[in-house]
C-alpha cells in the first residue's frame, strides 16, 4: 500500500501531520512524533507582535529606572548576551532538522512587512523545509473595506515569496467573502498550498470577575465540517496542495479529508489529549480502511470525494444547506421541547 | 603609543585596570564606587580575561568588611586580590587594612572617595573616608581626573607588587568616578610591561601553603610587638621612588608624565596652592588665566599623600614661594588643622631644620578646607584663594565655597569670575530621570568624542527623589583635553527636555548670551511664547538667545516611542548645535542607537530611528518678540502658611539654591522638623486618580496600598457639609449601626500623587455600565486641578477621627487613621512604603524608628523635605539612621534606654505617691498596655503626673518629668531592606532577635539591593537575576523566618499585602503587642524586579498563589494555649511559579539569554517552593496545641 503523498513539493511518507502545539517546543517531542509515524512537523508560530511586545517591555522594564537617582543608575546588569530573537524556535528548528528525517515546517504571524520577511528567512535558514504562514488580521477600523484586507494578505504573501525559496502555505481563515477567489489569488501570489482553516482564540467573558478572557478550546470532530466543504470544493480547482486542519480526533476525519481532497491532514488536540503514540494508531486505522475499502494508495483516495467528483455536486453549496434543515425537521424536531 | 581613546567614566578607568591584573575581586555595593564591582562583575561573566589569560573571580559578599576579609583571606593564599569601595565601606575595611599592611601584602583596593556620614549621610565626593585610612599603613596614591584613575591605577598596582606595600588608589566620588571623559586607556602590552611578574611569583611564592608551612597572625607581647611594628620601615621608605619609577615607566610607555608631587604654574610663584584630586585640575585652568594677567601663582598637585615624602614634595616647589594654601577636602574637627596641612607643614618644617629646602625662610602656610561632599570647587574659589594668599594677614583654616556666618571662616568668591573656554562647547540639558536625557546625552558624548577630534565631558546631577526626579546634564566640547572639572558655568546651548520646568527652575540661568534654547514645547513656535514665564521671556530678550522648539512627546507618540523623548531631543542638539555636519550626526546617532539596543531587538532600533527621522520636520526656531509679555514675578514655590524653616532653609534646597544658605541656617547637630514633605507640592503626575463616590464600597484599599499616602478618608456628621465647596465629594457613609447623618469622602491629594495607579488595581468595585472603571479610576489631572485644590483645603477642616475603638486589623478602620508619613520621594508605585505607613497609620504617634541605610532611609531620610509626619496634636514618629550594618543594634539602644528610663521612673514616682496620690502612681505603674485606648488613658494619667510634678521642688521630679514620658508605650521599629536585614545586618538583626527584648523589625524584602541599584542579596530568589548574578542566582534564598522561628521566642511574620492586608494588618499589630523581639518580612515589590509598578500588587497576589512567598504568622505568645502558635495563612500553590516569576525581567531576561539554564533554574525554584511549602506545613502540625491532658488520660486508661 502507498501513503506517501506530495505536499507542496515535499515527498511524504504519509499525509498524517502533526502541527502547531506545545508539543514542538521540545526537540525530543518532535523525534517521538517521527518515531511515531508522523510524515513531517508543522511548528508553532513565531507570533511578531508578541516578539514586539517582550522587545519593548525589556527595553523599557530594563531601563525603566535608569539615571533617576545617583545611586541606582541602573537597576540590571548589562549584558549584551539577552535579546529578543526567534532564537529558541529557531534553535528548534535546527535541532530538529538535524535529530529527524521528516520536514519541518516553520510558521510564522506577522504583523509588519519587514517582520513577515525577516523572520520568514529566519527559519528557512533554520533548516525549515517549507513555511506556513498564519496570517490573521481584526480589522477594527470601519473605514478599512474587505478589499483592502484582502489585498494586505495577497502582499504579505508576495514578501514571502520574494524572501524564501521553500515552500509557503498560507493557514486561511474562512471569513473571506469569497473563498475561493482568495485561494485563487493566494495561489498567483506564489503560495504552493493553503491549509483549511486556521482556527483562532476568541476571546470569552468572565461573568464574576465581568473581564474578557482569553479562551482556548481543544477542537472537537463536529468542526471538520467547515474545512470538509471547502476543501472538496476547491480540489481540483487550483494548482497548490491543500491541507486539512480542525477536528482531527480519529482516523475517520483523516480518511474524510483525504477524500475530499486533502494532500495532507494536520492534527493537534487529538495528540494533545490522547498522547504522541495515537498517532500511530491513526496511522494503522488509515491502513486497515483503506485495505477494507481497496484503497491502494492515497493518491487513489484524493479528492475521490470532492465537489467535482461526487454525483451530486450541490451537495457542497446552498442546496445543502436545504436539505441539511429538512433533515433536521424529518428527524429531530418533534422531540424539541418547543 | 600603544593604546586606544575611550569614553567611559573614573569608576571605568579604574576597574578596567583592576580587573586586568587582579584574580580575585572581593566587593560589596556602596556608591559610588558600586559600578567598579558590577563593571569587574559583568567583564568576568562576558569571559574577559586578565593579562596572564584567565578570568578572574568576582564575588559579592555580605559587607565591605567582608570584603575586606576575603580580599585579605585570598592575598595570603597568593591571589592578586583587589576591592571597590567608598566611605562608610571603607571604613568598614579598616581592620583587615591594617593586617594586610603589617603584614606587608601586595594589594590595591580603589576608592571611589566620599564623604562620612557626620551630622548626616552624604554619597557625594570628598576625602574624609581617604584621611580616616591614613594610619593603617596603605599608601594613598590620588587620581584627578578620568584619566589619571586609568594610570594611577596601574601604578598602584605596579608599585604594590615591587614594594610589598598595599595601596589605595583613590578619586573623587563622581566627579571623578561618574565623569564621562575622552581618555586614552593603557593596553594589555602597557599593563604587562608595568606588572613585574617576578613580583607576582614572589607574592605567590609567600603564600600559605600546607608544603612548606609558615604562621602569620601571631599574638605579640610586650617584649616584641615594638620591634616588630618596625621592621616595615624600609619597605615604605622605598615607596616613593618606586611610585615616580612606575611613574616613569608609564611616561616612556605612554607619553603621559606624572610626579609624586607635581608642580603647575609660574616658574616663580610667589603663592601656590597645595591640592588632591579632581580640584587640581580647575586649579590649574585658573592658573592659565591668572598667569595671563600676570600673577606669579602655581599649584603643586599631590598624588602620593601616604607615604608623605617630604624630600620629594619640597624639591617640587618653587624656592620663591611666599605663601603656600594648602587645601583639604575633609574636615578634622578638633585637629590643628587638617590631614594634608599637617603633612605639609611637618614636611617642610622638617625640611627646613635639616638644611634641605631651597628656600631662605619658612613660606607661610595656611590651610583651608573646600568641597566637602562634592560642594563645587570653581575657579572664582581658587582666585579667592590665591587672593587670600596675597593678603598680608591671610585667613588660616579658612573655608572657600561657603557662606560661614557662624565661625566666619569663609573666603570672599566673586561671582562674576567665570573662565569657560569659547573654544569649548558647552551645554546643558534639564530633563526628568524618566526621560531619557542622560542616556543620550552619554551617547551624544560618545558620538562627539568617537567621531571627532573633539575632546569631551560629561558630567550629571541627579536630585533626591526617586519619582519625577530631574537631571541635569552637563556637557563640554572642545579641541583640547577638558580639565574643568566643575559644573557649567556658562553654557552655549541650554536644552529643557520638560515643559513644566519652566515654572520653578531657572533654567536659563546659565545660558550665556548669545545662546541656544532648544525647548520640548507641546506648543509651536507661534504660540509658546505667551506661554513662557515672564522671567524666561526677559532671559531670551535680554541675552539675544537663540530659542527653538520641538514637540518631542508628539514625535515619540507618532515614532512608536511612548514617552521616551531621548533620541529626539539628541537630534534635535545635533541639528542646532553643529557639533557635527548634521548627516553626519544622524548617521552617528542611528548607529549608536543601533549599538545601544540592537539586543533589545530590532524593533526598538527601528522605533528609534523612526523618532530621528520624524524630528528635525519638528524643529521650528521661534521668532522672539522685542517684548516681555508674560508676568515676570518669581513662582511660589511653597504655600505661604510654611514655617519659616521650611521658607528659608528647605525652599533654597527645593529650587536648587541652597549653596548659597549660610552655616547659620543650618541644624547644628543634624537635627530637622519632620513632616515637611507637604509644603512641596511636586505635581509630577498629569495623570491622578478621581474618586467615584456613587458606586464606592468605602472598603480603604485604595488608601492602604497608596505608596504616598496622598489617598485619605473620613467620616463625619452631614453638617460639617454647610461650606463645603460644590466639588466636594461626600457620600453617605456605608455599614451597620451607622449613625443617621453619616457621611464619608475619600479625598485624593493630587498634587502629591506620582500616578502609579495602585489604587486602581486594587479597586474592588466596578462600574457596572462601563466594567472598565472602578470606583477609583486614573484621569488627567488638568481638569480637577482646581476644585481638587479647594476641596482638599475643606477637607482639611473636616474633624479628625480618633475613634479609639477603630480596629487596626481592619482595612476600613485603618483608612481613617492618619498617614504619619506622606509624601515621600520613593518610585512611583514603591512596594515598601505601603507598609511603613501603615505602621505610621497604627503606631505613629508613639513610634521610634531606626531605619537601615537603603531606599528607606533616602526616601523617609533624603534632604529636602521629611515625609515622617505629625498629628493633629504634634506627636509622630521619631526617627533615625545610624549606619546601614547596625541598624538592629542601633534601634536595640533604643529600647535599652526605655527598658532603663521606665525602670528608673518607675521606681522615682513611687517616691512621689504623697504629692500624685497612690491610685494614679499605681495606675500608671499598671497601666503600660498596649492599643489605642489604653495607651491615650496612660497618657491622660501621665499628663495630670506631670502637672503635679512641675510644682514638686525636689531634684527627683525634675529627673522624673525629664523622663516618665516613656511610661507611656512606645512602639519601637527597627526597619530596613534585605540588604541590611540578610547580609550586612544580619549578625546584630541575629543577636537582637536573641536578646528576647520587645523590638518590632520590619523588613521591607525587595530581594534585591534596591538602592544602590539592584545587587543581588541573599534574598534574591534562584534564577533571578540581578548585579552579580548576570546568570541568574545560582542558589536558594535564606529563609529569614525559618532562621527567627527556631529561636522559638521570636514572633515571625510574612506578608504580603497585595495578597492579604488583613493579614498583614494582624501581623502588625500583633507584632507590635507581643512582649519580645518580633520580625516581619515583607514582600515588597520594586522597580528593580522589572515590572510594570501598576500591577506591583497583583505580583505580590502571584508570588502568594505560586508560595515562593507563603504568608504565616509566628506568635510564640500562644504556646501553652489552644490556639496553633503558627498559623500558615497562604493556601498551597494555586499556580505555577511561572506564571509568577515570569511577569518579572529579573526572571525573564534568563530566558531570553540562556533559556536551558533559566529552565533549568526554574525548575529547581520550583523545588525549592515545594520543599518551603512542606517545611511551613510541618511547622503547622509542629505547634498544634497538645490535647487536653485530661483527653489524653481518659483515652489512655479506656
Amino acid at each position: 500500500m502507498n501513503l506517501s503523498t506530495n505536499y507542496m513539493g515535499l515527498h511524504l511518507k504519509n499525509p498524517l501531520v502533526p502541527s502547531a502545539s506545545p508539543i514542538m517546543e521540545n526537540v525530543d517531542n518532535i523525534r517521538r512524533l517521527a518515531d511515531a509515524g508522523a510524515s513531517a512537523v508543522t511548528m508553532f508560530s513565531i507570533f511578531e507582535e508578541q516578539l514586539r511586545m517582550e522587545a519593548a517591555a525589556l527595553d523599557h522594564y530594563t531601563s525603566v529606572g535608569d539615571n533617576m537617582y545617583a545611586e541606582s543608575l541602573s537597576f540590571f546588569p548589562q549584558t549584551d548576551e539577552y535579546h529578543v530573537a526567534p532564537n529558541r524556535y529557531l534553535d528548534i528548528i535546527h535541532r530538529a532538522s538535524q535529530a529527524v528525517d521528516i520536514p519541518i515546517i516553520g510558521s510564522l504571524n506577522g504583523m509588519t512587512n519587514e517582520g513577515w520577511i525577516d523572520y520568514a528567512a529566519q527559519i528557512e535558514k533554520a533548516g525549515a523545509k517549507a513555511l506556513e504562514l498564519n496570517i490573521f488580521m481584526i480589522p477594527t477600523d470601519p473605514k478599512i473595506s474587505g478589499g483592502k484586507v484582502e489585498e494586505s494578505y495577497i502582499d504579505i504573501v508576495k514578501a514571502v515569496r520574494d524572501a524564501v525559496s521553500i515552500p509557503i502555505a498560507v493557514k486561511m481563515n474562512p471569513f473571506f467573502s469569497s473563498i475561493a477567489n482568495m485561494a485563487k489569488r493566494f495561489e498567483e501570489a506564489g503560495a504552493d498550498g493553503l491549509v483549511l482553516f486556521n482556527r483562532f482564540i476568541q476571546p470569552d467573558f468572565d461573568l464574576e470577575e465581568l473581564e474578557v478572557v482569553p479562551n482556548l478550546t481543544l477542537s472537537s470532530p463536529g468542526e471538520i465540517r467547515l474545512p470538509l466543504r471547502w476543501i472538496a470544493i476547491l480540489y481540483g480547482r487550483l494548482g497548490i496542495s491543500l491541507a486539512a486542519s480542525r477536528g482531527v480526533h480519529s482516523s475517520r476525519e483523516v480518511i474524510k479529508y483525504i477524500l475530499a481532497g486533502a494532500d495532507i491532514v494536520c492534527m493537534t488536540s487529538a495528540l494533545l489529549k490522547q498522547g504522541i503514540p495515537y498517532l500511530n494508531h491513526l496511522l494503522t486505522d488509515l491502513v486497515a480502511w483503506m485495505d477494507e475499502h481497496e484503497y491502494e494508495s492515497i493518491e487513489q483516495m484524493k479528492g475521490a470525494m470532492s465537489q467535482k467528483s461526487v454525483s451530486d455536486p450541490s451537495a457542497f453549496e446552498r442546496a445543502n444547506y436545504i436539505k441539511t434543515i429538512e433533515h433536521f425537521k424529518r428527524h429531530h424536531a418533534a422531540s424539541m421541547p418547543w | 603609543m600603544n593604546s586606544t581613546f575611550s569614553i567611559i567614566d573614573g569608576n571605568e578607568a579604574a576597574a578596567a585596570i583592576a580587573h586586568k591584573v587582579s584574580e580575585v575581586c572581593a566587593i560589596y555595593p556602596i556608591t559610588p564606587s558600586s559600578n567598579m564591582g558590577e563593571l569587574a562583575d559583568q567583564w568576568s561573566s562576558e569571559g574577559r580575561t586578565n593579562i596572564w589569560g584567565t578570568v578572574p573571580l568576582v564575588v559579592e559578599m555580605q559587607s565591605e568588611g567582608g570584603a575586606a576579609g576575603a580580599v585579605h583571606g585570598a592575598l595570603q593564599t597568593g591571589a592578586m586580590a583587589t576591592t571597590f569601595t567608598a566611605s562608610q565601606g571603607l571604613l568598614l575595611m579598616i581592620p583587615n587594612m591594617y593586617k594586610i599592611a603589617g603584614e606587608l601584602t601586595p594589594a590595591v583596593f580603589h576608592v571611589s572617595a566620599r564623604a562620612i556620614a557626620c551630622q548626616g549621610l552624604s554619597i557625594f565626593g570628598d576625602h574624609a573616608d581617604i584621611m580616616s585610612v591614613r594610619g593603617t599603613g596603605f599608601a594613598l596614591l590620588g587620581a584627578a581626573s578620568v584619566q589619571e584613575a586609568a594610570d594611577m591605577a596601574l601604578i598602584a598596582h605596579s608599585t604594590t607588587l615591587k614594594t610589598r606595600v598595599p595601596f589605595i588608589h583613590f578619586f573623587d566620588g563622581f566627579r571623578t568616578s561618574h565623569e564621562v571623559n575622552k581618555v586614552v586607556t593603557p593596553d594589555d602590552d602597557v599593563i604587562r610591561a608595568m606588572i613585574d611578574e617576578e613580583a607576582v611569583l614572589a607574592h605567590r611564592a609567600r603564600a600559605l601553603n600546607p608544603d612548606k608551612p609558615v604562621m602569620r597572625g601571631t599574638a605579640q607581647n610586650p617584649d616584641v610587638y615594638f620591634q616588630g611594628r618596625e621592621t616595615v620601615n624600609p619597605f615604605y621608605a622605598a615607596v616613593p621612588d618606586a611610585v615616580q619609577s612606575a611613574m616613569d615607566q608609564l611616561a616612556s610607555l605612554t607619553g603621559r608624565k606624572y610626579k609624586l608631587y607635581d608642580y603647575y604654574g609660574h616658574a616663580e610663584a610667589e603663592r601656590v596652592v597645595v591640592l588632591m584630586g579632581s580640584g587640581v585640575e580647575t586649579v590649574k585652568e585658573t592658573i592659565d588665566v591668572l598667569l595671563a594677567n600676570g600673577e606669579k601663582v602655581g599649584v603643586l598637585m599631590v598624588r602620593l599623600f601616604r607615604p608623605f615624602s617630604a624630600g620629594h614634595f619640597a624639591a617640587a616647589l618653587p624656592a620663591t614661594v611666599k605663601t603656600l594654601a594648602v587645601l583639604d577636602r575633609s574636615k578634622e574637627p578638633g585637629s590643628a588643622g587638617e590631614p594634608l596641612y599637617q603633612d605639609v607643614i611637618t614636611a617642610l618644617v622638617e625640611q627646613f631644620n635639616d638644611g634641605r629646602l631651597s628656600m631662605p625662610s619658612l613660606p607661610r602656610i595656611i590651610g583651608g578646607r573646600y568641597g566637602l561632599s562634592s560642594k563645587e570647587f570653581t575657579p572664582a574659589m581658587v582666585k579667592a584663594v590665591y587672593d587670600e594668599c596675597a593678603k598680608a594677614q591671610p585667613k588660616n583654616h579658612f573655608t572657600v565655597g561657603i557662606n560661614d556666618d557662624v565661625s566666619h571662616t569663609s573666603l570672599e568668591i566673586d561671582p562674576d569670575f567665570v573662565i569657560e573656554s569659547d573654544k569649548v562647547v558647552r551645554a546643558v540639558f534639564y530633563g526628568l530621570g524618566a526621560d531619557g536625557t542622560v542616556g543620550a546625552n552619554k551617547n551624544s558624548i560618545k558620538i562627539i568624542g568617537e567621531e571627532t577630534d573633539f575632546y569631551t565631558q560629561g558630567y550629571f546631577v541627579y536630585d533626591s527623589k526617586k519619582s519625577g526626579s530631574q537631571t541635569v546634564s552637563h556637557l563640554r566640547f572642545g579641541p583640547d583635553p577638558i580639565r574643568s572639572t566643575y559644573l557649567i558655568q556658562s553654557a552655549n546651548f541650554v536644552g529643557c527636555h520638560q515643559f513644566g520646568f519652566l515654572e520653578k527652575t531657572d533654567v536659563l540661568k546659565l545660558a550665556a548670551p548669545g545662546s541656544v534654547f532648544l525647548l520640548n514645547s507641546p506648543f509651536g513656535p507661534d504660540d509658546v511664547w505667551n506661554k513662557l514665564p515672564g522671567r524666561i521671556q526677559e532671559q531670551i530678550i535680554a541675552r539675544k538667545i537663540s530659542f527653538y522648539v520641538i514637540d518631542a512627546y508628539k514625535v515619540a507618540r507618532e515614532s512608536g516611542m511612548g514617552s521616551r523623548i531621548n533620541t529626539i531631543m539628541q537630534t534635535c542638539f545635533f541639528a542646532i548645535s553643529g557639533v557635527l555636519p548634521r548627516d553626519k550626526a544622524i548617521e552617528q546617532i542611528k548607529k549608536a542607537i543601533e549599538k545601544t539596543y540592537k539586543r533589545k531587538g530590532v524593533e526598538v532600533v527601528q522605533k528609534n530611528f523612526a523618532a530621528v527621522d520624524h524630528t528635525l520636520a519638528h524643529l521650528y526656531q521661534v521668532n522672539v518678540p522685542s517684548a516681555v509679555t508674560a508676568d515676570t514675578a518669581p513662582p511660589r514655590i511653597v504655600s505661604d502658611n510654611a514655617p519659616e524653616f521650611v521658607q528659608s532653609v528647605l525652599v533654597p534646597m527645593m529650587i536648587g539654591e541652597a549653596d548659597n544658605l549660610p552655616v547659620s541656617k543650618m541644624p547644628v547637630d543634624g537635627t530637622f522638623p519632620t513632616a515637611t514633605t507637604k509644603w512641596e507640592k511636586r505635581n509630577i503626575s498629569d495623570m491622578v486618580p478621581v474618586w467615584d463616590e456613587t458606586i464606592c464600597i468605602q472598603c480603604g484599599l485604595c488608601g492602604l496600598v497608596c505608596p504616598h499616602s496622598v489617598i485619605r478618608s473620613k467620616t463625619y456628621d452631614e453638617s460639617h457639609l454647610t461650606h463645603a465647596p460644590a466639588a466636594f465629594k461626600s457620600a453617605t457613609l456605608r455599614g451597620k449601626d451607622v449613625a443617621p447623618g453619616s457621611r464619608y469622602t475619600l479625598q485624593v491629594y493630587i498634587e502629591d500623587c506620582t500616578g502609579c495607579g495602585l489604587c486602581v488595581g486594587v479597586c474592588p468595585t466596578k462600574n457596572k455600565q462601563e466594567v472598565g472603571l472602578r470606583a477609583i479610576n486614573m484621569e488627567a489631572k488638568a481638569p480637577v486641578f482646581e476644585d481638587e485644590r479647594e476641596n482638599i483645603r475643606f477637607y482639611e477642616t473636616l474633624p479628625v477621627n480618633t475613634d479609639p475603638t477603630l480596629d487596626g486589623t481592619l482595612v476600613k478602620d485603618v483608612q481613617y487613621m492618619d498617614p504619619l508619613f506622606e509624601f515621600s520621594g520613593a518610585c512611583s508605585g514603591c512596594g515598601e512604603t505601603p507598609y511603613v505607613k501603615i505602621l505610621s497609620q497604627l503606631f505613629g504617634d508613639r513610634m521610634l524608628v531606626a531605619n537601615a541605610t537603603g531606599c528607606s532611609s533616602i526616601y523617609g531620610g533624603n534632604l529636602p523635605s521629611t515625609p515622617w509626619s505629625v498629628d493633629h496634636l504634634g506627636r509622630g514618629p521619631a526617627w533615625s539612621n545610624s549606619l546601614f550594618e547596625d541598624n538592629a543594634e542601633f534601634g536595640f539602644g533604643y529600647r535599652l534606654t526605655l527598658d532603663k528610663h521606665s525602670e528608673y521612673a518607675s521606681e522615682l514616682i513611687k517616691k512621689f505617691g504623697p504629692q500624685l496620690g497612690d491610685q494614679l502612681v499605681d495606675d500608671i505603674l499598671n497601666g503600660r498596655r498596649t492599643g489605642k485606648a489604653e495607651v491615650e488613658k496612660q497618657r491622660e494619667r501621665v499628663s495630670a503626673a506631670k502637672e503635679i510634678l512641675t510644682s514638686v521642688k525636689d531634684p527627683d521630679a525634675r529627673r522624673l518629668l525629664s523622663i516618665i514620658d516613656c511610661l507611656v508605650n512606645r512602639s519601637i521599629w527597627i526597619m530596613g531592606g534585605d540588604g541590611w536585614a540578610y547580609d550586612i545586618g544580619y549578625g546584630g538583626l541575629d543577636h537582637v532577635l536573641a536578646s528576647g527584648r520587645d523590638i518590632n523589625v520590619l523588613v521591607l524584602d525587595t530581594e534585591v539591593y534596591s538602592n544602590t541599584g539592584g545587587q543581588m542579596s541573599k534574598s534574591t530568589p534562584r534564577g533571578a537575576v540581578a548585579k552579580f548574578a548576570a546568570g541568574g542566582k545560582q542558589l536558594g534564598k535564606k529563609d529569614l523566618g525559618l532562621l527567627a522561628i527556631s529561636y522559638g521566642h521570636v514572633y515571625v511574620a510574612r506578608v504580603a499585602m497585595g495578597a492579604n492586608p488583613r493579614q498583614t494588618l494582624r501581623a502588625l499589630v500583633e507584632a507590635e503587642q507581643y512582649p519580645g523581639p518580633s520580625l516581619v518580612i515583607a514582600y515588597s515589590h520594586c522597580i528593580a524586579h522589572g515590572i510594570d509598578m501598576a500591577n506591583g500588587l497583583k505580583q505580590q497576589k502571584l508570588a502568594v498563589d505560586s508560595a515562593h512567598w507563603p504568608l504565616y504568622r509566628f506568635n510564640p505568645g500562644l504556646m501553652g494555649s489552644d490556639k496553633n502558635p503558627f498559623s500558615l495563612d497562604s493556601k498551597p500553590p494555586t499556580i505555577s511559579l511561572r506564571d509568577y516569576a515570569y511577569n518579572e525581567v529579573r526572571y525573564r531576561m534568563l530566558h531570553h539569554s540562556h533559556p536551558e539554564e533559566a529552565s533549568r533554574l526554574l525548575k529547581l525554584a520550583e523545588q525549592d517552593v515545594k520543599e518551603r511549602w512542606a517545611i511551613h506545613e510541618s511547622l503547622v502540625k509542629r505547634y498544634e496545641p497538645a490535647p487536653a491532658v485530661a483527653a489524653v488520660e481518659s483515652r489512655s486508661t479506656t
